[in-house]
């Protein structure tokens, strides 16, 4: 057995069934051994995006994506990918081919020093210099990935450790590392704080971010607000985490989110928030909401915790853990004339949108669409205009809504619904880019094609890249800067060089009846919808 | 605010760089570092002095406990540390300075501990705030060069030390 083969061995011990990657001299040895395995290779079309695919399998199947590039350009092409993860602390483990461990530091050809570059972009990262390490290594990785906050990991293998013999191969039922033991359990005392301040307020409100979904606490989420009629608002990673037509959910807060939402928060006397890191975009003044409110924040990585805001009530660990334990103290609350309020908030405060009859009108459109999909559909927005109409008109029901909130990489849509369908091949998954996003991604429709993963896109186009036109709009008046996108191809005759089935939409007329079609058959089809290029998302 | 961090790490290639990087990229100060092995060779200590206010003093410690080669952090200020820092000091000197130079040299228990012609080298180890009087002591003659090992702490001892 050499290095190669024992990594295929750790890939195989930890479930693994995808890798997306991309082959090139310094990982051939990995590939070549994976040629005896039974996990899957899926070529993608290039690096960044096998991160993004094995980010979207993670983030459905609850599973570690796995990710295997070559050396030099190959890694550094990797970077955003995996920088996209870190912020949104998606689990991965990323292999890369290195030059000969002998040559390191000569500069050589295809050599990148791809560890100390991703440095601040992953949880961990290993430069493995001994082949006999390999088996630890990948258990560690796995395990820092998948576990705590959880993140990218990246282990750089050099190809002559892939091709020199192990000696005896075990795989490590356990985990032995002494500087790391991350708080999944909350501290009690903290909790009895918290229960406390939650029957002295009359207007609680719970923020759910992205944390709720990594630690799969949707459930234990909805439970704890409905027990205790805690109503809830979301940031734009954890959306999702409620059914979007839950009579206690509130829509995303921040600069984007719902008027309603972000009233709700500000005149609440104690917020709640779970799994979110406070960041600008939710919250771009973090000194208000500790203003007039008691701020508990639960978070499993403590330096989350106080980073943007100092809480009254730390709380570290992990928030499915932390809803269970708080359910089993014996204590009742009612806010009644609170959720009256802000019922009547979200009734009277709903943003009008007057829509260019000329076009499809996106909000009307994505409501309708994600109404006809299935009830535990993925809907994977990109970046852009799309990604904000994507997060206030989409309508989730049992299913999941993938996005990336931290790094808001275009492009992320088309490789993570990939991965998405991957990871369960019954559901419906829709991928929805505007067309500047889709250009960033649209060598995928190959991978699609090849390996027949049957992904839905729907490309919003408006020959802008809109969300930057819309912010010259109001910061330089409608001085236009490198935002036009003329020159595009013509996604009719794209479909078809791709085999893909294509359909169009100019106006909403007939809109229910194309989306119906579009959704019907287990095929990929490309939808271009014709949207206003003047149109804003505020 | 100035914080002294003792940092335990994994004694492994790349360690200091991951924690000179946290600092970089997270906007901390460095105001000195020192590293070394502890009795543990596979064990280094890290003596890191950083200021800032209160927040950023707490996300040090965080952002340092985060990191997987860290094994342990303590923050403490200076009075409740035994410090010292070591410095050498190569000076010119001529006929007419060096009587000064070595009473000067005696006053702050500083040794000479090479000498040429006209050179000499000068060692201290003391704390902080005296090798920083001794510096400026020596302001009006000529420095050639000189090296400092950055501020090495330990807590003071307590009872309750285990």
């Amino acid at each position: 057995m050499i290095g190669a083969d024992a990594i295929v061995k750790c890939l195989e011990a930890e479930g693994v069934e995808y890798v997306f990657g991309y082959p090139g001299v310094a990982i051939c040895p990995f590939y070549n051994s994976m040629l005896e395995s039974d996990i899957q290779t899926i070529l993608i079309r290039t690096e960044q995006n096998a991160a993004h695919a094995a980010s979207g399998l993670a983030r459905v199947s609850g599973k570690v994506g796995v990710c295997a590039v070559t050396s030099g350009p190959g890694a550094t092409n990797l970077i955003t990918g995996v920088a996209t993860a870190f912020a949104d602390s998606i689990p991965l483990v990323c292999i890369t081919g290195q030059v000969n461990s002998e040559l390191l530091g000569s500069d050589v050809f295809q050599e990148a020093d791809i560890t100390g570059a991703v440095e601040s972009f992953v949880k961990y990262s290993y430069l493995v210099k001994d082949a006999n390490d390999i088996a630890r290594v990948f258990k560690e990785a796995f395990h820092l990935a998948g576990t705590g906050r959880k993140g990218p990991v990246l282990i750089d293998v050099p190809i002559d450790i892939q091709n020199s013999p192990v000696g005896k191969f075990k795989y490590p039922e356990e985990v032995s590392m002494r500087t790391y033991k991350p708080t999944v359990k909350g501290n009690m005392a903290q909790i009895k704080k918290v229960i406390k301040e939650l029957e002295k307020a009359k207007r609680p409100i719970i923020c759910a971010g992205g944390g709720v979904l990594l630690s799969q606490a949707e459930e234990e989420l909805r439970n704890f607000a409905e027990t205790y009629q805690i109503p809830v608002v979301s940031t734009m990673m954890g959306i999702g985490a409620m059914p979007t037509r839950h009579p206690m959910y509130y829509g995303m807060v921040g600069n984007n989110g719902k008027p309603y939402a972000n009233r709700a928060m500000n005149e609440s006397d104690l917020l709640l928030m779970v799994g979110a890191r406070v960041a600008d975009r939710a919250v771009n003044q973090p000194d208000l909401i500790t203003e007039n409110k008691v701020l508990i924040h639960i978070d499993v990585d403590p330096a989350e915790i106080g980073k943007n805001v100092g809480p009254a009530i730390p709380l570290v660990g992990d928030a499915k853990h932390i809803f269970e334990d708080i359910q089993k103290e014996d204590f009742s609350c009612e806010h009644g004339e609170w959720i009256q309020l802000l019922n009547g908030y979200r009734d009277s405060m709903r943003p009008v949108r007057r829509p260019n009859p000329d076009y499809v009108d996106p909000a009307a459109f994505i409501t309708m669409l994600s109404d006809a999909m299935e009830e535990d559909a993925v809907y994977v927005a990109d970046v852009g205009q799309n990604q904000i109409w994507s997060c206030g008109y989409h309508i989730v029901k049992k299913g999941r809504f993938l996005t990336t909130g931290g790094m808001g990489t275009m492009g992320y849509s088309i490789p993570a619904a990939m991965g998405a369908k991957l990871a369960d091949k019954k559901r419906q998954v829709v991928a929805v880019c505007g067309d500047g996003s889709f250009q960033m991604s649209m060598m995928e429709l190959a991978t699609m094609r090849q390996f027949s993963v049957p992904v839905k896109i729907i490309v919003l186009k408006n020959n802008y890249l809109g969300m930057v036109r819309e912010y010259q709009h109001y910061t330089y008046k409608d001085n236009y800067a490198v935002v036009d996108l003329s020159g595009s191809p013509d996604l009719e005759k794209l479909s078809a060089a791709y085999d893909m089935k294509f359909m169009r939409l100019y106006t909403m007329e007939g809109a229910e009846d194309t989306i119906r079609a579009f959704l019907e058959n287990d095929e990929s089809v490309l939808l271009e919808c014709i949207i206003d290029p003047m149109d804003l998302v505020k | 605010m100035k914080k002294i961090y003792s940092v335990l790490v994994e004694n492994r290639s790349g360690v200091l760089c991951k924690v000179a990087g946290l600092f970089s990229r997270r906007c901390f100060n460095i105001d000195s570092l020192a590293v070394g092995e502890t009795e543990d060779s596979a064990v280094s200590r890290m003596t890191i002095v950083s200021s800032g206010d209160q927040r950023t003093i707490e996300q040090i410690e965080k952002q340092l406990n985060k990191k997987i080669d860290v094994i342990k952090v303590k923050t403490f200020d200076e009075p409740a540390s035994v410090s010292r820092e070591l410095m050498l000091m190569k000076v010119k000197y001529n006929k007419s300075n060096r009587r000064d130079i070595m009473e000067t040299c005696e006053i702050m228990h500083a040794d000479i501990v090479d000498m040429s012609k006209n050179m000499m080298v000068i060692q201290i180890c003391d704390v902080p705030d005296r090798i920083r009087l001794f510096i400026s002591m020596m302001q009006g003659i000529s420095i050639v060069e000189m090296a400092r090992t950055g501020t090495l702490a330990l807590q003071k001892c307590m009872d309750t030390d285990n």
